[in-house]
Formats: C-alpha cells, sequence, structure tokens
C-alpha cells in the first residue's frame, strides 16, 4: 500500500473521468469479435444438426410409402376353356398352362371391373392391364396351382398395382410426368381414380417389402428385403462366430499375457494400421483370398462374412483392450495371491468384469459391418437377383444371396423411381437395425458400467 | 458331408478323452484329491487337446494339399500347355469327377456304369442329377476326371481313417500318461497361450494377405501393361475387348478433387462444432449435440450415397444446371464432384470433430487459466493459445479424415458419376480410384485380363497413399499427445 500514492502514471490515469463501465473502442472490438467466434461455433452446430435433419427428413420421406402397396381388386374368370380346353380336369394338365396362359384372364377381369365401376375410358381391354404388375399372372398360376378345382369358379385377386399405377396414388407419378412414359398414359389414372373412388384400388401395409425377395428389374412393386435380410443375418452370424473369440483371445493376449517385444509391436502396429485400411482393400483381399485363392463359392454370405470379420477385428481388439484394462489391477493380484494362475485369474475373473464393455464393443463392431458395403460389392453379392430364400441352415451360409445394404446399392442402380423408392425403404429398415443394435449398446454399458 | 462327420468323431473322441483322462486322474489320486497336481479338469483338458490339436492340424493340412496333389495327377492327362485355357479345363475336369462322385453316393451310378461311361453319355447323364456341364465332355477331359475322382475317394478314406487314428492317438496317450502328479494344469496353459497368440497374430496375417494379394496381382498386371505408362498416362478408357488405355492420372485427380471439397465442407465446420462444444457449451448442450452429430457418424455409406444421387445432385443440378436459379449452365449431370464432395463433407464433420475434441481437452487447463488472468478473452484464447497448441494434433486429425475420403467408395460410386477426366470445374462428373476398382471388379471381365487386374494396382496405390497418411498422421498424434503428458 505504500507505493499507492507514488503512481503519477498509474493506468487509471489514463481513463482518469471515464467509468470502468464504459467500455473503450478496443475493449468493444475485442467483445465483438468475441460473440462473432461464439456464434461461429453455434453456426457449426446448427449447421450440422440442419444436415442431419435433411438426412433423417429425406429418408423417412421418400422411404415411407415404400411400406405401402396398392392393390387392385378384380374379378377373374378361371375360364375352363382356356386353362383345361379338353375338360380333362387333370391337375396335371392344368399345372402345365404357362402364366402367358393368364394374361388374357386377367385383362378380361380387369375389364369387368373397370366396366362396372361405370367409368368412360378409350382404353382398349388390352391397354388396361398396364395398372396391373405382370406378375399377377404368375400369382394367379401359383394359386390354381395350389387348388386345381378353381377352375371354372370367378375368383377374386387382389392384384399388384404397377409400379407406376402405385406411384400415383403416393404422389410420385403425376399426369404431367406420364406425359413422355409409354407404360401408363393418363387414361390409366382416370380409370384408377374411379377405382379408387369404389375402393376397389387401395393402399395397404406392405408385408412383402419386408419379408419377400428381390423381383426383376421390370417389377419394382414385387421387390422385397426380406431375402436380403436373411443373407445378413447370416454374414452377421459369421462375423459374431468368429470375430467374438478371435478378438476376446487377440485382446487377452496383448493385454495381459504379451511380452514386450518386436512381434507385440508388430501387431500392435497391425491393429492400428488395419483400423484405417479403406474398407474396399479388404473387399480385394476377400476376392483374392477367399475367391480366387480358396475358390469359396461367390456372393456366399459365408464369404462376406469372412470379409467382414477382418474387416470389424481391429475395432473390436481396440475396444476390447479398453475393456479390459478398464478392470483395476487390484483384481488380478487378488486373484494371484489366492494362488490362482495367471490364466486363471484373467479367464475367471478379469474377463467376466470385463464382459459388458467387451460386448458394447463387439456390438458396435457388428453394427458398422452391417452397413458396409463396398467390400461385398467386390465379392458379388450384386448384379443379381436374391430370389430365393436357403433351403436350409447350412446352406444359408453358402448359397448366393445378397445383404441389406448391396440390396439398396443394387435398387439405386436400377435408376427408375420406383426402385429409389424401395431403395429409401429399405434403408429405414437398415437404419432401424442399426439403432436397435446401438440403444441395445448404450444400454448394456449403463446397466453393467462399473466405477472403480 | 464327410468332413462334418469326421469333425464331429474328432469331437466325440476329444469328449471321450476328457472323461477318460479325468476319470483316470481322480481315480488315481484315491481318496485324498489334494495330491493331484491340477484341478481333474484339467487332465481332462489335456487328453482333449491331445485328440483335437494334432487331428484338427491333420485335417486343414490334407482338405489343402490333397486339390493340389489331385491337380499334378490329373492335369498331364489334359495334353495341355499349362495356363488359363489349362485352368478353365481343370475346373471342367473338377465339376465332372465331383458329378461321378454325386451320382455314386446318391446310388444313381453304380461303379461299373461309372467305369464304363462313355465321353459321350457325361453330360446328359450329370445332367439328369442336377449337375450341368458347359460343354461336351472330351476323352481326355473324361479320363483326367476318372483320375481325380479316383484320387479324391482314396483320398478322402484315408483321410478319415488318419485324422480318426490321430485323435485316438493322442487321447489314448495322455490318457496312459496321466498320475496324479503329472503337471495338467502348466500344459494347458501353456497351449491356451499359443492359441490367444496365434489370435493376435490374425492381425499380421491379414496385412500380409492384403499385401499379397495386392502385389501379386500388380505384378501380374504390370506383367500386361506397362507400368509408366499406367502412372503417368493422362487417358483413362478400359474396353473390354482389349486395347485399352489405363492411365491412373484422371482417377487420381478426380480422388484428391473430390476428397479436397469433402474436406474444405468437413474440416471448418467439425473444427469450430468441436471448439465450441469443448470450450463454450453448457454440458446440457453438448449432451444433446455430441449423440446427434454421433449419428451422421453411424450412418451407413451407402445413405450418404443414396442421398447424393438422389436428392443432392438434382437439388445442385437446380442450381448450378443449365436453366437453372442462377442461370449458369456449369453443371450438366446430377453426379459430379461438388455433389460426392458436399455429401462425403458432411459424412466427414462428426468424424473431424470427435478427433478435435479429443485433442483441444488435451491442452491443459493451466495454459487456458494463464491466458485468462493476461486478461485475453476467450476467443482469443483459443485462438492465440489453444489452436497454436493443438495445431499438431489438429493436422493429424486433417490427415486421418483426407485418407477416409480418399478410400471412401460408396458416396463416390453412387454420387461422383463415371467419368474419368482432368478438369477444373468442380461441376464435372469425375471418377475415383475406388469408384474404378468397384467397376473393373465387378463386371464379368476374367481376372486374367488387364482391364481386371487393373483395379489390383488401383488398390495397391490407395493402400500406399491411405497408409501413408495414417502412418504420418498417426506419429504427428502421437508425438503431439507425449508433449502434454
Amino acid at each position: 500500500m505504500t507505493d499507492f500514492g507514488a503512481t503519477g502514471s498509474h493506468p487509471h490515469e489514463l481513463r482518469r473521468g471515464r467509468s470502468l463501465f464504459d467500455l473503450d473502442d478496443r475493449t468493444r472490438r475485442r467483445n465483438r469479435s468475441e460473440g462473432a467466434f461464439r456464434w461461429l461455433g453455434i453456426g457449426a452446430i446448427a449447421l450440422s444438426m440442419v444436415f442431419i435433419v435433411i438426412l433423417l427428413g429425406t429418408i423417412v420421406a421418400r422411404g415411407l410409402p415404400a411400406f405401402t402397396q396398392t392393390t387392385i381388386t378384380i374379378e377373374v374368370p378361371l375360364d375352363a376353356a382356356v386353362l383345361d380346353p379338353n375338360g380333362t380336369g387333370d391337375p396335371e394338365v392344368i399345372r402345365s398352362v404357362l402364366t402367358f396362359g393368364y394374361a388374357p384372364l386377367i385383362e378380361r377381369g380387369l375389364a369387368g371391373t373397370v366396366a362396372a365401376t361405370g367409368v368412360e375410358t378409350e382404353l382398349t381391354s388390352s391397354q388396361l392391364p398396364q395398372l396391373l404388375s405382370p406378375g399377377v399372372a404368375a400369382t394367379l398360376r401359383d394359386m390354381v396351382a395350389a387348388d386345381p378345382s378353381l377352375v371354372g369358379q370367378t375368383v377374386q385377386v387382389e392384384a399388384l398395382a404397377s409400379g407406376r399405377a402405385d406411384g400415383y396414388l403416393k404422389g410420385r407419378v403425376t399426369r404431367e410426368s406420364l406425359a413422355r412414359d409409354t407404360n401408363l398414359s393418363p387414361a390409366h389414372l382416370d380409370v384408377l381414380d374411379a377405382l379408387v373412388e369404389q375402393d376397389l384400388a387401395r393402399r395397404a401395409f406392405n408385408w412383402d417389402f419386408i419379408l419377400g425377395a428381390d423381383a426383376s428389374e421390370s417389377r419394382p412393386e414385387e421387390a422385397g428385403i426380406g431375402v436380403a435380410m436373411i443373407g445378413s443375418f447370416y454374414m452377421m452370424l459369421t462375423v459374431l462366430l468368429l470375430a467374438l473369440p478371435i478378438g476376446v483371445a487377440a485382446s487377452i493376449y496383448l493385454e495381459e499375457f504379451a511380452p514386450q517385444n518386436r512381434l507385440t509391436d508388430l501387431i500392435e502396429v497391425n491393429i492400428s494400421n488395419l483400423a484405417a485400411v479403406p474398407s474396399i482393400v479388404f473387399g480385394i483381399l476377400g476376392l483374392a483370398a477367399f475367391i480366387q485363392f480358396a475358390h469359396l463359392p461367390q456372393s456366399a454370405p459365408l464369404v462376406g462374412g469372412l470379409v467382414l470379420t477382418l474387416m470389424t477385428l481391429p475395432t473390436i481388439i481396440i475396444s476390447t483392450r479398453a475393456a479390459l484394462k478398464a478392470v483395476p489391477p487390484s483384481i488380478r493380484d487378488a486373484a494371484l495371491g489366492v494362488g490362482a494362475s495367471k490364466m486363471q485369474s484373467v479367464f475367471h475373473h478379469v474377463l467376466p468384469l470385463a464382459m459388458p464393455g467387451i460386448l458394447t464393443g463387439l456390438i458396435i463392431g457388428l453394427a458398422q459391418a452391417l452397413g458396409e458395403t463396398a467390400p461385398l460389392l467386390l465379392i458379388g453379392m450384386v448384379g443379381f437377383i436374391a430370389s430365393n430364400p436357403p433351403d436350409g441352415f447350412i446352406d444359408g451360409f453358402v448359397s448366393p444371396n445378397s445383404a441389406m445394404p448391396a440390396q439398396i446399392y443394387e435398387w439405386a442402380k436400377r435408376a427408375d423411381p420406383a426402385y429409389y423408392e424401395r431403395a429409401w425403404g429399405g434403408i429405414i429398415v437398415l437404419l432401424l437395425f442399426l439403432l436397435v443394435m446401438n440403444v441395445l449398446a448404450v444400454l448394456l454399458r449403463r446397466r453393467f458400467e462399473r466405477r472403480w | 458331408m464327410p468332413i462334418f462327420w469326421l469333425i464331429l468323431a474328432v469331437l466325440a473322441i476329444a469328449v471321450a478323452g476328457f472323461l477318460g483322462a479325468r476319470h483316470r486322474a481322480l481315480s488315481l489320486a484315491g481318496a485324498d484329491r489334494r495330491s493331484l497336481h491340477s484341478l481333474p479338469n484339467y487332465y481332462g483338458w489335456s487328453a482333449a487337446i491331445a485328440a483335437m490339436l494334432p487331428a484338427f492340424a491333420m485335417l486343414a493340412l490334407w482338405v489343402v494339399l490333397q486339390p493340389i496333389f489331385l491337380n499334378m495327377r490329373a492335369a498331364p492327362l489334359l495334353e495341355m500347355d499349362a495356363g488359363g485355357a489349362a485352368a478353365l479345363a481343370m475346373a471342367d475336369v473338377r465339376r465332372v469327377a465331383n458329378g461321378l462322385a454325386l451320382g455314386l453316393s446318391s446310388g444313381v451310378l453304380t461303379p461299373d456304369q461309372v467305369a464304363s461311361i462313355t465321353p459321350e453319355e457325361v453330360r446328359s447323364t450329370l445332367g439328369a442329377i442336377g449337375v450341368a456341364l458347359g460343354s461336351e465332355v472330351s476323352p481326355q477331359t473324361l479320363a483326367a476326371a476318372e483320375v481325380y475322382r479316383a484320387g479324391q475317394s482314396a483320398g478322402t478314406a484315408a483321410m478319415s481313417v488318419v485324422v480318426l487314428a490321430l485323435a485316438v492317438a493322442g487321447a489314448a496317450w495322455i490318457w496312459l500318461r496321466t498320475r496324479p502328479e503329472t503337471r495338467a494344469r502348466n500344459g494347458v496353459e501353456r497351449v491356451m497361450r499359443y492359441a490367444l497368440l496365434s489370435a493376435a497374430l490374425i492381425a499380421i496375417l491379414t496385412t500380409l494377405g492384403i499385401v499379397l494379394s495386392l502385389i501379386f496381382n500388380t505384378v501380374k498386371f504390370f506383367g500386361l501393361y506397362p507400368a509408366d505408362e499406367f502412372l503417368f498416362g493422362l487417358t483413362w478408357s478400359p474396353s473390354f475387348g482389349g486395347g485399352s488405355t489405363l492411365g491412373f492420372v484422371p482417377l487420381l485427380w478426380g480422388t484428391l478433387y473430390i476428397s479436397f471439397v469433402a474436406l474444405i465442407v468437413a474440416v471448418p465446420i467439425g473444427l469450430l462444432a468441436a471448439i465450441y462444444l469443448s470450450e463454450y457449451a453448457t454440458s446440457r448442450v453438448r449432451s444433446i449435440a455430441k449423440p446427434a452429430l454421433e449419428i451422421l457418424a453411424g450412418i451407413p455409406t451407402i445413405v450418404y450415397g443414396l442421398f447424393a444421387l438422389v436428392t443432392v445432385g438434382p437439388f445442385l443440378l437446380d442450381i448450378f444446371g443449365a436453366g437453372g436459379v442462377l442461370g449458369v449452365s456449369w453443371m450438366r449431370g446430377a453426379t459430379a464432384v461438388m455433389t460426392a464432395g458436399l455429401v462425403m463433407g458432411i459424412m466427414l464433420i462428426p468424424f473431424v470433430s470427435s478427433l478435435s475434441d479429443d485433442i483441444i481437452n488435451a491442452v491443459p487447463q493451466a495454459m487456458r487459466d494463464g491466458s485468462y488472468g493476461l486478461g485475453a478473452t476467450q476467443s482469443e484464447t483459443i485462438r492465440q493459445v489453444i489452436l497454436p497448441a493443438a495445431l499438431p494434433g489438429i493436422v493429424g486429425a486433417i490427415l486421418l479424415a483426407a485418407s477416409r475420403a480418399i478410400g471412401e467408395t460408396m458416396i463416390v460410386v453412387l454420387g461422383a458419376g463415371a467419368a474419368a477426366q482432368l478438369s477444373m470445374n468442380p461441376f464435372d462428373a469425375m471418377t475415383t480410384v475406388t469408384a474404378k476398382i468397384v467397376s473393373q471388379l465387378t463386371g464379368d471381365a476374367d481376372f486374367s485380363s488387364p482391364e481386371a487386374l487393373v483395379a489390383f494396382a488401383l488398390g495397391m496405390t490407395l493402400f500406399v497413399i491411405t497408409l501413408a497418411l495414417n502412418v504420418f498422421a498417426l506419429w504427428i498424434v502421437r508425438r503431439y499427445r507425449e508433449q502434454y503428458e
């Protein structure tokens, strides 16, 4: 306090006559830039949130229509003169009629149904079936083959509407967009409107999309993601069966047993590098090692699972090691102290305590593998129609199949708005699976996480 | 499925060995179990391991070596020079041989019929049991197939005998040697330790597999196509009929350009978001914003790809395309560098922000406190103290993000286009290394043509570039961490 009076040139002298709360220009400038910087940060966060909202909004808005499907109820006369011209009544003869033979029946049935609505149309009865999926004939044929006694009767069929007719009811196809379309004309839409009014054409929840198989390029209305889901299931099973034991064993070795030597260093460097190798390179490895060299079957979920296992192993090893590291040394010391061997202390005490953390990491690794597409393209899980579910459990691993992300890619490549809709719908299914897995991982962590 | 049954049989022997050895140890120990060196189960385990280990090793070896050996036996009968045609013919031989074996095992064919079958009959006979053959079978193929089939059935029988004998011998040997004082636990634990080590070695094996499969096929490619024309060629126009020009430069340019656009989007947003979250945000904002950002990270890349193709591409086209909002016609199609780069940037935001977040948090609090103590505002502290201190780490994070961008596949396959060109216009369609790997390997080309093999050379360059970036980035990050520890 002694030097207080001697401060003739005290800084306060400069601001003599002004309040401390009266900011000078420099301070104001500094505060302004402080605020601006802060707003930059808020802007970055807000922009990211906007991206998330747009992305999720797009997915939901474009994908939800895939879960409904328009059907048109028609009365088809199963004319015996067409299906069984000789009147044999023999089921074999009736089954031998090709789907081609059912087309005129459907034509007649649809024309009758449309006539019953009383709508005037300039369309001929041979143009009307463009409202329906080309797959209706096959459905009808299967129906008759299953029950030949139907021949001669008139049956009511819930026929799938064609992709464009379906799109009209979903707002995807408009009269303007049909101007340069040869498959459907605005006149068809008038008929469709009339059918909707009579409740003969309606949209219902589309279980076939979730449970069904892929269809050929011209029939988007029949395509479903169910078979690809089975393929993904077998791949995930392969990853689970291989990555869990191998990943845990490798982590235990590195965390608990590995001596400090060159080999250990080499392994560690390899794991951290593999974690950053682009996924497509794993696809090349799978192609060269499993298909070219080991002659495993192409497009098999087993091969896909092997590739994804190698790809997710580093992730799983890194998270498992973290879980093992989180178990305090006192647990190991106590086990060793009562006479357990090193191996016993690890397997009887450390591993069970680390299990929740390990499982969390495993689920996150599986989620990563479930959404991965690029390596699957190289081992041939695209480019064909995954139409049949596998015959048995073992067959599911080796028979050609697709996987959910590969199926989405396949649909995206077909460049048809109706297939884009299916692709977005497939993405919703895929994201639901990922959501469930991630929630499971979070719950597991919450439920079992232990602070030492 | 004889191998499946063989595995089951070995497992059964192992279970028997386990029970036998455990029982023997217990009964030799008599009333006082404390005279056993190890817990009883360890005696059982050592017998089970002795049964399984050599048997399964032999089984694996046999399954790998038998086809190679049979190929050597059957190939001379084809009277062809080694090469692609001979490999195809050998595939035919195997198909015929497997078909004949299937006919025998399903009872459709008798051994006499197989012995006397003529080349003309083979295709129809096998077709009847569901084995489709692409072409008629030549006498040489049939002869080779017959040798192959005979060798296969004899080999499989011998394999079963040898494997089962090994399993029984292993279990019996341990069973006979089991005494109360045998150090069973030590043996079992030694085997377990090696099992753990071999699981860890899979990481090295994977890297080795990647490197070998890339090098092997790349060398093959450079044998068919000059290396300097690949590395420095300015045109990329593959034609599967042959006579392709496979210049790498346009692909590299497309890759780097798209990655650059992606980083321009991701780095400022990600970095600013990380700064805000770690320095300014209240814990409530953080607890919402951080998981939300992680949603972006958890979405599979195929979703971003479709988003680029169907949503972002047409949107950009409406703005920059002919007749667009701006009245410029820079963009000709929905797929472009900008489309892919923008979407990839969005994908990379959480990657950049979470890495930067870690790095900013690692800057010691004392440095902030010192700066505040001197009267600096929060933003001045961040810009003049924290960011310079965190710079090496942030550079490392950006490099890691760049390596991600270079290796990203699905977004560019769907969003960037297929035309390989050298152009400065970010609204032109361009293609990348990864996109071309996919397109060259998903066609129907055979794996011996340069058009397919070039994908391996592309993979090699991709692997080398990303590996170098990663090693460098990790080195920077690690050095930076050590600085403050």
